[in-house]
This record gives structure tokens, C-alpha cells and sequence, in this order.
């Protein structure tokens, strides 16, 4: 075999695991009950859950609770499944949390509550551009 | 009047640019099929009818801008009436129409050079410029073929935009302002760092075409000569640009740091590796005629992800998981069609010639400089696929979604970790080679001299690593690792700078770059692997009772006005400060009067600069009401201090926007954001009247409080009283934990009514106000309401030794331009 299909196959190799490693690694979409079996099969893998903060009939936000310190929050979160869930946030409360439309978590399960090491926010935007002020 | 006339001039001019490249591209291809003189005549003067209504298109449209013609829906969504012309700059090229068009204009430069300076290469280097140019125009063409939309136009009118009531009741309505330029780009970099990006982008063209050119006319090795300065200008540019779009997020966003793995910033990052595996290909070539294929492959790939980049960025597949993509403008098929075509005729291209180029079967020996570069641009090339292909997570949901198959990935839960981890690696990588390749291509070596020579270099790396190593306390492997071998790579590259400086310093462009490129990994190692949150607290707390794991909390809460302990500093938080446009510093909001007109404002008292006046009672100023600055003093235990003005926007875009503020040192930054601000309106509680006597003393909210004294005033907040008016002005002291505090109500007799001015200060969260003045005891009834008082989050981050990755760039930009200028006297010289 020459060399320069040795240099090749280790190349091609190294491309391989790159590829596996990253399929490994890359985070999932899925709904709390998805991530509850996740976690009681052992697999602390982070992962992303799509949902709504809990609102009351009126549309008020409940559940939402800051710590006295104001450094960390917990919410009630609602998947698409219309799973409640207690979310964890170790960090102040985003200020736009509350006007969110659309919440993602990133984290994972920790006993029974859900730890979220990241949040994103999808919110609506403060001034449509289809109106314009006179 | 509605200006419709330049509109419709700049339309024009951008059908007329469209057409004659399309006129360019097929004249060029004729004449290089035909060889023949007359087409490439037609061809060169359809080119430069192009080159001229493009130029027309960019006056046009800085045209409309510079002058505030809102009528235009461009000028309207990007710019205003109040941004100085720089930021008009900006706002030209902060839509995807205005970035595109400026990658037009870079395109019609480069190509008027490379019609002037290559001759020999003119017809098919020119019909691929000509082809790349009728693509990007036709994305700013803003025509609708049977409900088929070819591109967006940046000339479209408000109204035709926009569905508002006011325009079916007046069709010729122009918006007062517009809505004005995102704030977040309202920064010097955001001037001059999309000019540069775009430039590098375009000059990734040069060498493509140059290779395609190859393929086509069979010059299969020659175009490499003239390719090899263009590449290294092109690396070099678009490094710079992609340094100072770091440099930018370092010091506006609030993610911690300037290089965060966004999707954005790796679809440019990809090509710029390529790009340099690609020159170190053709190097290879240029010294024994080895690795043309590679060079070929990495070339070409180079200009691919750069159209790939633009489909990323542009088409909106990245949806959510970017922070900063262009907004849809519904173009994505046309996007996709362009990369599918460059893809496809490169393919082709390569698969047709294959075998005429040469490939040489030369013993691989690691004795040659050669092979050690080799295998660098192989590290570049894997470094760069182990980025891509993470980030085209959505692209491979969306095509899987697109056949049928249901897929959830998403992309890493911690970006920064997943990238770093094989990254460093390559890093290591890198850098050893650098050290290495320098010195075999300097100095051919016989098999038993190489220890010895390797020797010294690696003793005194050694020696230094492990000097390094013991000060700054480093455990962690891979970070010794990238240490050592960074060390390695400045010593050896070193001596080889060294020596060609007697000799012939115009030589030392490698040497001189791959020090830069080191210095920059060891100050990414250093302000990234080893940035410390230094506002932890190791609270002991933790998350709930369900969850008894103790957590440590990465922000503090400061009070104003109430010290707190901080690492090896004293914060204090002094409460919240304006900018004001024109003169240095921050200042109160209360030292001014605020007007209707939002922007502006007028100076309660005069403002010293030392004995100075710098502004004067009564003047009228600007300033952006969307900024606030939190002031945070640092006092160190040796009393020395200094100020910090982190900065929250309320972003009518983008919500709330934090920017950090920056201490910089020579050794470390203490780079400090706001995480959270408490609510500016404040909620007061019920009015708590109390009688008070003159001097006596009294508690306000526990604060002991004593009314000095009572006096008359002639004008309240600048304007003079009417005749008949009485106003009096009380002067109230509280005593605060650090610092006595002056309250001033006031309480003004008109008309037999009184009027009252209540006086409130943030720090304490008090407000009073004179209710009633009863001057035959000497007492007044005290209005007192009270609230909460004003306080920060704030996260604070060490970054150490940060200078070492600006101070690499700029050795790395210097030694791309040695090497640059080098090589391009070497064309000239046939």
C-alpha cells in the first residue's frame, strides 16, 4: 500500500468520527415526558424542549416564582404535549420571559425537576412595522 | 412630494447592470470558445456599462438615504433622521438589498483590476465574475415573473410595502422619520467591518475563477501564479473582517466573549480555513509542483461556502438557532439555485479535466517542508469540516423534512464547549506544524541533523512552557498542550525571522504570520479557557428543596449606593447615568429638562469640565433616550478604583439589549454586564403626610432627616416666575449610611393655588413633597412616599491576557501583507 493511501485513510478516519461524535453530541428536540424516560433510562444528555409559560385563564402568568435574591427563577412550563413542568433556571429571570410567546429550555432532568442551563425567548416584537406612527 | 424619480433611476440602473452582466458573461464565453477578438471587445464594453450602472445604483441609494427620503421603505426600516453620515454608511448596508449590493461593488472593482492586469486570463476569468455578478444583482432585481419574485429591490416605496390606512387616504404620505438604524450597530467596527468582511468575500472570487479558468482552458497549472496573491489578499481581508465582527461582539453584545460558535460566525469562519489550507496547497505547487488537485479541490471549495455562507445566513434556515441572521426576504429558492449551480459547474468541471492534472508520485518524506504543510492544510481542512457540518444541523433537518422523514436534532446545548473540545486539538495541531514547516522550508535537512537542530527550539519552548505553566497555575492537559506547542511555534518561527532578516526580510511573511497566528491561540487559550466569573457567589444555597444539589450563582445584586465585596474589589453601584452627544462623560438625567421631542434635551444648571464650561444653563442637546448607563465603581483594597458604565438599550427591535463595559490592563480585562435592571417606573407607596418644625429631627423610611432651612426662588427649573408668584424651596437633609443626601421640594403660590414640586431621590427611594407650609409655627406638613430602592444585577468576567489575541491579529494581518506584496511581484515578473 502506498503512503498516500495510508495519509488517506486516516484522513477519512478522523472525518468519520468527527461525523459520529458530532451526531453523539448534538442536542434533540423533545417534550418533557420524552426527556422523563430519558432521564430515568440513565441518559443526562441536554436537551430541547419546546413550550409556553402557564397562564391563567386571563392570560396572567402563574407559577413564576423569584428567589429572594432575585439571582435565580423558577416557572411552569407547558410543552406541546400540554405537559406541565417546574423549570429550574439558575440565573436572574430574563426581563422578557414573561412577555414570551414562545419558550425553549435547554438542560436536563435533575431528580424530578428540570434544570435549565440556557433559556430562548421568541417574543412579539414591541412595534410591528406594519403600523407606522403619524 | 414623493421623490419617485430617483427610485425609479435607481431601478433602472440595476435592470441595466443585470442585463449587460448577463451580456458580459455570454460575450466572455464566446470569446474564450472562439477565441475571438470581436467578442471579448463587446464583452469588455458590456462589462464596463455594468461596472458604471452599479456604481449608479450605490449613488442612488446612498442618495435616497443621505437625504432621508422616507417614502423609500429601505430608508425608512434602516435609517433615520437623526443618524450622523457614518451611521448612514451603516444603515446602506445593514439590509440584505444594501450587503448585497456592496458585495456587488467590491465584485465590479476586482473585476475592473482584473481586466486591466491579466490579459492572458481576461475571457474566462471575466465570464465567471460576469456570471457570479448577474446572480448577485438579479437578488436586488425586485421583479415579479407570474407570481415568481426575482429578488427584493431596495428602491420600493413605503407605501407599496407597507398596508396602512393613511396611505389609502393620502397615496403621497411620507413618514416623519424612520424607524431608524438597530442601536446594537450604531458602533465605529459597524462602520468598517462590513466593507472589510464583504471585500474578503469578494476576494475569494479572484482565485476561483482563476481555477475554474484553469479547468477550462486547460491551463491546469499556470493559474496558480496570479491566484496565489489574490488568495493571500483575500485571507487576509477576510480575516480582518471576521476579527473585527469578534472585536465588535466583545464589546456591544453580552455572551461573554467575541467569538461565541453562532452559526454566522462559523459559516465565515469555514471558508477563511479553506482558504488557507488553499495557499498552503499552492504553495506547495509553487515550490515542487506537488498537490495541483488539492489545491484545485480547496479553492474551489473556498468560493462554495462562501455561497453557502450566504445561503445560511440569508434564507432563513437558521431560524431560531442563530442570534443574528438576515430577515427572509422570501428568496431562499433563488439562493439555493445559485449554489446548486456553482456546485454543479465546479463538479463537472473538476470530474471533465481530472485527469490532465498532473499529479507527481514523489517519495513522501517527513525530511520535506512540503509534507509537514501538507498535512497542516489537512488539519485546516478537518478543523474546518468538524465546524460545518454541526452547523448545517438545520439544513439536514430541513432536507430530511422536505423527503418525508421526521427528525428532532438540534444543535449543541452548549455551543462553545462542543466546538472548543475538538478544536483545541486542531489547535495543537497547528501550531506544532507552523513550527515545524517554517523551519524544513527554510533549511533542507539530512536525516541525522534534525534533533540536533530541533534541539534548542524545543529546550527553550520547553523552558518557557514550563515557566508559564508554574505562574499561572494551568492542570488542564489539552490547555498545556496548546501552551507548549504555541510557545513552539513563536520560538521556532522566531529563529527563522531571525535569520531572514539578514538576509531578505520581504521573505518573511510565513514566519511572520504563523507568529501572529500562535500569539492569537495562546490568547484565545488564556481569555477563553481560563476566563473567570469573578461575581460567583458560593452561596451554599440551592435550587429548592426539591432539588437539594447547592448551586453557585454567577450574578450579584447591588443596591445603590450600598457597597458589596466582590472577588478582590469593593462594588458599589452609584445609580443610573445619560450620555449626551457631542461632550464626553455620563451624566444624571435629572441634572436636565426633558422635551417633547424625544432626542433632545436642555441643560438644567451649567456643566463644568475642571473650570471649563462645557455646557451652559439652558442649552439645548441630543442624546439617545434608549441608553441607560448603570455607573459601578471598583475599589480595589489599596483604595485605587475605577469606573464601569455597563449599558442597557430598550431596543424597540430586539427588546432589551445588555453591552458590556470594559476595565481594560495590559494583563487582564474585567469586562462587566447588567443582567438585569430593576423597573425604571417605580411603584411609590401611599403619601404618609407628617408635620414637621424647622431643624427638628424626623425619619424618613428610617433614615434620620432634619429641614435646614426654607428659600425663596425666582425660577423653577430655569423658567422665571410670573408676577405675583411666591416660590419657596425647602432644604431637607437625610442622613444615609455613607453619605448625607439633599432633598429640594417645592412648593409655588399662583392664583391663590399652590403648586407642588415634589424633589425625589433615586438612591434612597424617596420622594418628598410640601404639602403646606404653616410659617407662625416654622413647620411644614412633608408629603413622604417611599419605594424600592434602585438595584442591578451584574455578572463580571476576568479575561487574562486578551491583548495577546488583538496584538496576534495585527502581527498575523502584517505578515499576511509581506507575503501578499511578495507574491505579486512575482507575477510580474512572468
Amino acid at each position: 500500500m502506498k503512503k498516500t493511501h495510508i495519509f488517506g485513510i486516516i484522513i477519512i478516519a478522523i472525518a468519520v468520527m468527527i461525523i459520529i461524535i458530532t451526531a453523539g453530541d448534538a442536542s434533540t428536540y423533545v417534550t418533557f415526558s420524552e426527556a422523563m424516560k430519558m432521564a430515568a433510562e440513565g441518559n443526562n444528555k441536554k436537551i430541547h424542549v419546546v413550550g409556553q409559560l402557564k397562564k391563567d385563564g386571563e392570560g396572567n402568568v402563574v407559577g413564576l416564582e423569584v428567589t429572594e435574591d432575585k439571582l435565580s427563577v423558577s416557572f411552569m412550563m407547558i410543552d406541546n404535549e400540554n405537559i406541565e413542568q417546574k423549570i429550574y433556571y439558575n440565573e436572574p429571570m430574563p426581563p422578557d420571559l414573561q412577555r414570551s410567546e414562545q419558550v425553549v429550555v435547554i438542560g436536563s432532568f435533575r431528580e424530578d425537576v428540570f434544570v435549565a442551563d440556557k433559556i430562548l425567548l421568541k417574543c412579539p416584537s414591541k412595534y410591528e412595522e406594519e403600523e407606522i406612527k403619524l | 412630494m414623493v421623490h419617485t424619480l430617483a427610485g425609479n433611476i435607481g431601478h433602472l440602473f440595476v435592470i441595466i447592470s443585470f442585463v449587460t452582466a448577463i451580456a458580459a458573461a455570454f460575450s466572455y464565453f464566446k470569446a474564450e470558445q472562439l477565441k475571438s477578438v470581436d467578442w471579448k471587445h463587446t464583452a469588455r464594453i458590456s462589462f464596463y456599462i455594468h461596472i458604471i450602472s452599479v456604481l449608479g445604483v450605490v449613488a442612488v441609494l446612498y442618495h435616497i438615504i443621505y437625504h432621508n427620503y422616507f417614502e423609500y421603505h429601505y430608508v425608512w426600516s434602516h435609517s433615520s433622521r437623526y443618524l450622523p453620515f457614518y451611521y448612514k454608511l451603516s444603515a446602506f448596508w445593514e439590509g440584505q438589498e444594501g450587503s448585497f449590493l456592496l458585495w456587488i461593488f467590491w465584485h465590479v472593482i476586482l473585476g475592473l483590476v482584473m481586466i486591466r492586469t491579466f490579459k492572458k486570463w481576461e475571457s474566462p476569468v471575466m465570464f465567471i465574475f460576469s456570471l457570479v455578478q448577474a446572480f448577485l444583482v438579479s437578488m436586488i432585481l425586485g421583479v415579479v415573473i407570474i407570481n415568481l419574485k426575482i429578488g427584493s429591490s431596495p428602491f420600493l416605496l413605503t407605501r407599496d410595502v407597507i398596508n396602512a390606512p393613511v396611505f389609502d387616504i393620502n397615496p403621497d404620505f411620507i413618514p416623519e422619520n424612520g424607524s431608524g438604524l438597530n442601536p446594537l450597530l450604531q458602533n465605529y467596527w459597524m462602520v468598517i467591518h462590513p466593507p472589510t468582511l464583504f471585500l474578503g468575500f469578494a476576494a475569494t472570487i479572484v482565485p476561483f475563477s482563476f481555477a475554474i479558468s484553469g479547468l477550462w482552458s486547460n491551463r491546469v497549472t499556470e493559474w496558480i501564479k496570479p491566484a496565489v496573491p489574490w488568495a493571500l489578499f483575500g485571507a487576509a481581508t477576510l480575516g480582518l473582517g471576521i476579527l473585527m465582527g469578534a472585536y465588535w461582539a466583545y464589546e456591544t453584545l453580552n455572551f461573554g466573549g467575541y467569538w461565541n460558535w453562532d452559526p454566522v460566525e462559523n459559516a465565515i469562519f469555514v471558508p477563511w480555513l479553506v482558504l488557507i489550507g488553499g495557499i498552503h496547497t499552492m504553495l506547495i505547487y509553487k515550490r515542487n509542483g506537488a498537490a495541483v488537485k488539492t489545491s484545485f479541490i480547496l479553492v474551489i471549495a473556498t468560493f462554495l461556502l462562501v455561497v453557502y455562507s450566504t445561503f445560511l445566513t440569508r434564507s432563513g434556515i437558521l431560524g431560531d438557532s442563530s442570534v443574528h441572521s438576515f430577515t427572509d426576504l422570501g428568496l431562499s429558492g433563488q439562493l439555493l439555485l445559485y449554489l446548486l449551480v456553482f456546485v454543479l459547474l465546479s463538479i463537472y468541471l473538476l470530474i471533465k479535466k481530472w485527469d490532465n492534472i498532473p499529479s507527481t508520485e514523489k517519495e513522501i518524506t517527513s525530511y520535506n517542508s512540503e509534507f509537514w504543510i501538507f498535512i497542516g492544510a489537512t488539519v485546516l481542512s478537518l478543523s474546518a469540516f468538524q465546524v460545518i457540518l454541526p452547523t448545517s444541523i438545520p439544513v439536514f433537518n430541513s432536507i430530511l423534512n422536505n423527503i418525508g422523514i421526521e427528525t428532532s436534532m438540534a444543535p449543541p446545548a452548549d455551543q462553545v464547549m462542543f466546538y472548543t473540545r475538538f478544536q483545541i486539538w486542531f489547535g495543537i495541531g497547528i501550531a506544532v506544524l507552523t513550527g515545524i514547516g517554517q523551519f524544513f522550508w527554510w533549511k533542507k535537512l539530512e536525516k541525522g541533523k534534525v534533533y540536533q537542530e530541533f534541539a534548542l527550539p524545543i529546550v527553550i519552548s520547553l523552558i518557557i512552557s514550563t515557566l508559564v505553566m508554574a505562574l499561572s497555575g494551568l492542570r488542564d492537559l489539552s490547555f498545556l498542550l496548546l501552551l507548549s506547542s504555541g510557545i513552539f511555534a513563536i520560538v521556532s518561527n522566531s529563529r527563522t525571522l531571525l535569520k531572514l532578516s539578514s538576509k531578505n526580510i520581504k521573505l518573511s511573511g510565513g514566519a511572520v504570520s504563523h507568529i501572529g497566528v500562535a500569539l492569537m491561540l495562546i490568547g484565545i487559550l488564556y481569555s477563553s479557557g481560563l476566563s473567570k466569573v469573578i461575581s460567583l457567589n458560593r452561596s451554599g444555597m440551592s435550587y429548592s428543596s426539591d432539588l437539594p444539589e447547592e448551586v453557585n450563582k454567577e450574578n450579584i445584586l447591588l443596591f445603590q449606593d450600598q457597597p458589596v465585596e466582590m472577588d478582590k474589589y469593593k462594588l458599589t453601584y452609584n445609580g443610573r447615568r445619560i450620555k449626551i452627544d457631542g461632550i464626553g462623560g455620563f451624566y444624571k438625567k435629572d441634572q436636565f429638562n426633558l422635551l417633547n421631542n424625544k432626542y433632545y434635551l436642555t441643560a438644567k444648571e451649567d456643566i463644568l469640565k475642571g473650570d471649563l464650561i462645557t455646557v451652559s444653563k439652558g442649552d439645548t442637546l441630543k442624546y439617545n433616550p434608549e441608553n441607560t448607563y448603570y455607573e459601578v465603581i471598583y475599589t480595589k483594597e489599596n483604595g485605587s478604583s475605577f469606573l464601569l458604565y455597563p449599558r442597557l438599550q430598550e431596543n424597540p427591535d430586539m427588546g432589551n439589549v445588555v453591552s458590556p463595559s470594559i476595565k481594560r490592563s495590559a494583563l487582564r480585562d474585567i469586562y462587566t454586564h447588567v443582567t438585569v435592571v430593576a423597573n425604571e417606573e417605580k411603584e411609590w407607596s401611599e403619601t404618609e403626610e407628617q408635620e414637621v418644625q424647622l431643624g427638628e429631627n424626623f425619619f424618613v423610611n428610617d433614615f434620620v432627616s432634619t429641614v435646614e432651612g426654607f428659600k425663596r426662588i425666582d425660577e423653577v427649573d430655569g423658567i422665571p416666575l410670573e408676577e405675583g408668584d411666591v416660590a419657596v424651596k425647602a432644604q431637607i437633609k437625610i442622613q444615609g449610611k455613607t453619605q448625607d443626601y439633599f432633598l429640594e421640594p417645592i412648593y409655588l403660590i399662583r392664583d391663590n393655588f399652590a403648586a407642588r414640586i415634589p424633589d425625589e431621590n433615586e438612591a434612597l427611594g424617596i420622594r418628598l413633597t410640601v404639602l403646606q407650609i404653616i410659617p407662625d409655627k416654622d413647620a411644614l406638613v412633608l408629603g413622604i412616599n417611599t419605594t424600592q430602592k434602585d438595584y442591578i444585577i451584574l455578572k463580571a468576567i476576568e479575561k487574562p491576557f486578551i491583548n495577546l489575541l488583538w496584538i496576534g491579529t495585527l502581527i498575523l494581518m502584517i505578515g499576511f501583507s509581506i507575503a501578499t506584496v511578495r507574491r505579486a511581484k512575482e507575477i510580474k515578473k512572468g
